[in-house]
């Protein structure tokens, strides 16, 4: 070819290269926006409905605990810090339904997870009868809060009257429901008579990966029962007591229907969780500000107590 | 597990049966009761009673309008159930096919709202429900059901996803398949166990929520089961005998459902704890 062939040629190779680069760098863009399209298409709506029922009324909420307002009126007055200040100072019955409230934490995850864990130990022999006892066991499970409660008040006001009468022990004669201190552990029985099955199952579903050989080993090396539940079995499934002990703290802490059927509160708002004592000053005392700087900081306690807990069992976890 | 069968065995067998009757002996005085007259009930709530009231669960039946209160309940589990079910597969799939800071600042946001308790939501909902006109209806509530239940049923299908092979996936688009085809008739068939779980959590949940319909369903006639037993019992105070029918007839369906599905649950259960 001469020269200007050459230049030419030249020439119109970098054209064509440059065209075909602009086309690559056009269908890369067509592509990224169809691949940016389809995205939203699988994530968008479960994202949308996600943000418009959960994520925009809590920063809502958080906008409405710094207002005075009563939930019916179109005019909301800022004030501040003054609900929050309230509730340090003034609002005694809210400090009584948080002591109440944690108090029930601590003695409902404990004995829960003692009776789930020790249904699962019972569970994981070769019992004849062990997906019976499984079903037995976790139906109080299935049964929501709510028509739970109903049905222990009855045990507790008439069931245990009649035990108590015709056994003559003084444990089913107490006034379960109608005393302070009686009615706390009566929440608590009920609670754990929920959720010990619920926790049973994880505790097997743990057990079950424990390896055999590990404890044939340590039986043959003279370990006895008790050693080798604390020194092999406990560590092994330190992720399923995580679990348990982070559903059992928040679903405690969060208790609602259970404590509204079967004591509503009471004798004399002693039984008060944190969850109802909003719920009355919100839909009762039509203090809807308060109500939500209430819940704000409801919010807080759970999340703070909840990664206290996960934090604490993960390192267990790690150093096991 | 040990699994040989021994004295020892036996005798835990006999212990686990009779902490097993304990553990339901509440069972026995809701049902023995609630065919008992009141009088009879007073007497001595633990015996057998002396001829069966039938006539109990007839009148509850009636005035709690049983029938339509179960449609209601069933409506809102069966349609809250099925839109969960495609829109948390649908995002938890695209999210894991798509790695990248995106889907995990995504999946963090949504897994963490499972913390937030309701009672700090529900007022501001509420409000905003009016707003947008979804309050009062069942509907309504079926769309708020959508928002509270999408971080548990992604947080389990996301887990899942990662079992099914990018390669079955990846031949699909070769054969010309669209991203719809692939998530539809590939991938979704092969999330059935999830599935099963999700549906029977999400359905153990709402079948026996209270606060959110209590609050959302104004109207008599829009009340679910337990919003109706709950009405009942609050109405009937200390009438035991009808209140007792109320309560079994209130927790009949979710028991039978769960004893038809029970190693379903109970599988579902621990493994989506696990992860």
């Amino acid at each position: 070819m001469d020269g200007e062939t050459k230049v030419n040629t030249a020439v119109k190779a970098d054209q064509v290269k440059l065209t075909s680069l602009e086309l690559r760098r056009k269908a890369k863009r067509k592509e990224t926006l169809k691949k940016a399209l389809t995205y939203t298409a699988f994530v968008g709506p479960a994202l949308l409905f996600f943000l418009v029922i959960q994520i925009i009324p809590f920063f809502m909420g958080v906008y409405y605990s710094f207002t005075s307002w009563n939930g019916v009126s179109s005019t909301v007055q800022w004030v501040g810090l003054e609900n929050y200040i309230t509730i340090f100072t003034k609002d005694k019955t809210f400090f009584n339904s948080f002591w109440f409230t944690t108090k029930f934490m601590f003695a409902a995850v404990i004995i829960s997870n003692l009776i789930g864990f020790g249904f699962a130990l019972l569970l994981n022999t070769a019992l004849k009868t062990r997906n019976i006892l499984r079903t037995a066991f976790f139906i109080p499970n299935v049964i929501g809060g709510l028509l739970l409660g109903f049905i222990w008040q009855f045990i507790f006001v008439k069931g245990f009257a009649s035990i108590g009468k015709t056994t003559g022990i003084e444990f089913f004669q107490l006034p379960w429901l109608g005393t302070e201190n009686t009615a706390f552990w009566g929440i608590v029985i009920v609670f754990a008579w929920q959720i010990s099955g619920y926790m049973m199952v994880i505790y097997i579903a743990a057990l079950q990966g424990v390896d055999n050989s590990l404890l044939e080993a340590a039986k043959i090396d003279g370990a006895n029962n008790w050693t080798l539940l604390t020194k092999i079995i406990i560590p092994l499934i330190l992720p399923a007591f995580t679990i348990c002990f982070f559903l059992t703290i928040s679903m405690a802490f969060k208790i609602f229907d259970l404590n509204v059927s079967l004591t509503g509160g009471g004798p004399f708002n002693s039984t008060q969780s944190v969850a109802i004592n909003i719920y009355q000053e919100a839909f009762q005392n039509n203090r809807y500000g308060l109500g939500t700087a209430k819940s704000i900081l409801f919010f807080l306690v759970v999340a703070l107590f909840t990664t206290i807990q996960v934090w604490t069992t993960k390192k267990k976890e790690v150093e096991a | 597990m040990d699994s040989r069968y021994t004295k020892k065995t036996f005798v835990l067998e006999i212990i686990g049966i009779l902490l097993a009757i304990l553990f339901l002996i509440p069972f026995y005085f809701v049902l023995v009761n609630s065919v008992k007259g009141f009088a009879e009930i007073l007497i001595d709530a633990a015996a057998w009673p002396k001829e069966f009231l039938f006539s109990n669960y007839v009148k509850v039946w009636e005035i709690i309008n049983f029938p339509r209160a179960f449609w209601n309940s069933l409506v809102i589990t069966v349609f809250s159930n099925l839109g969960l079910v495609i829109i948390s597969s649908m995002a938890a799939w695209k999210m894991v096919r798509t790695p990248g800071k995106l889907s995990k600042i995504l999946f963090i946001f949504f897994v963490s709202a499972m913390v937030i308790p309701f009672q700090t939501v529900m007022i501001p909902l509420m409000k905003l429900g009016g707003v947008l006109g979804i309050t009062n209806s069942i509907p309504g509530l079926i769309l708020m059901y959508f928002g509270f239940g999408v971080p548990l049923s992604l947080f389990l299908y996301h887990g899942f996803v990662k079992t099914v092979p990018i390669e079955i996936e990846e031949s699909a688009k070769i054969d010309g398949c669209s991203q719809f085809g692939v998530f539809w008739r590939i991938v979704f068939p092969l999330l059935k166990p999830i599935t099963v779980t999700v549906v029977i959590l999400n359905t153990l949940w709402i079948w026996n929520d209270y606060l959110l319909p209590l609050l959302v369903l104004q109207d008599a006639e829009l009340r679910t089961i337990p919003l109706a037993a709950s009405s009942f019992f609050a109405q009937y105070t200390k009438q035991w005998d009808m209140g007792l029918a109320a309560l079994v007839l209130g927790i009949t369906p979710i028991i039978i459902f769960f004893l038809f599905l029970q190693k379903h649950i109970i599988k579902g259960i621990a493994a989506g704890s696990i992860k």
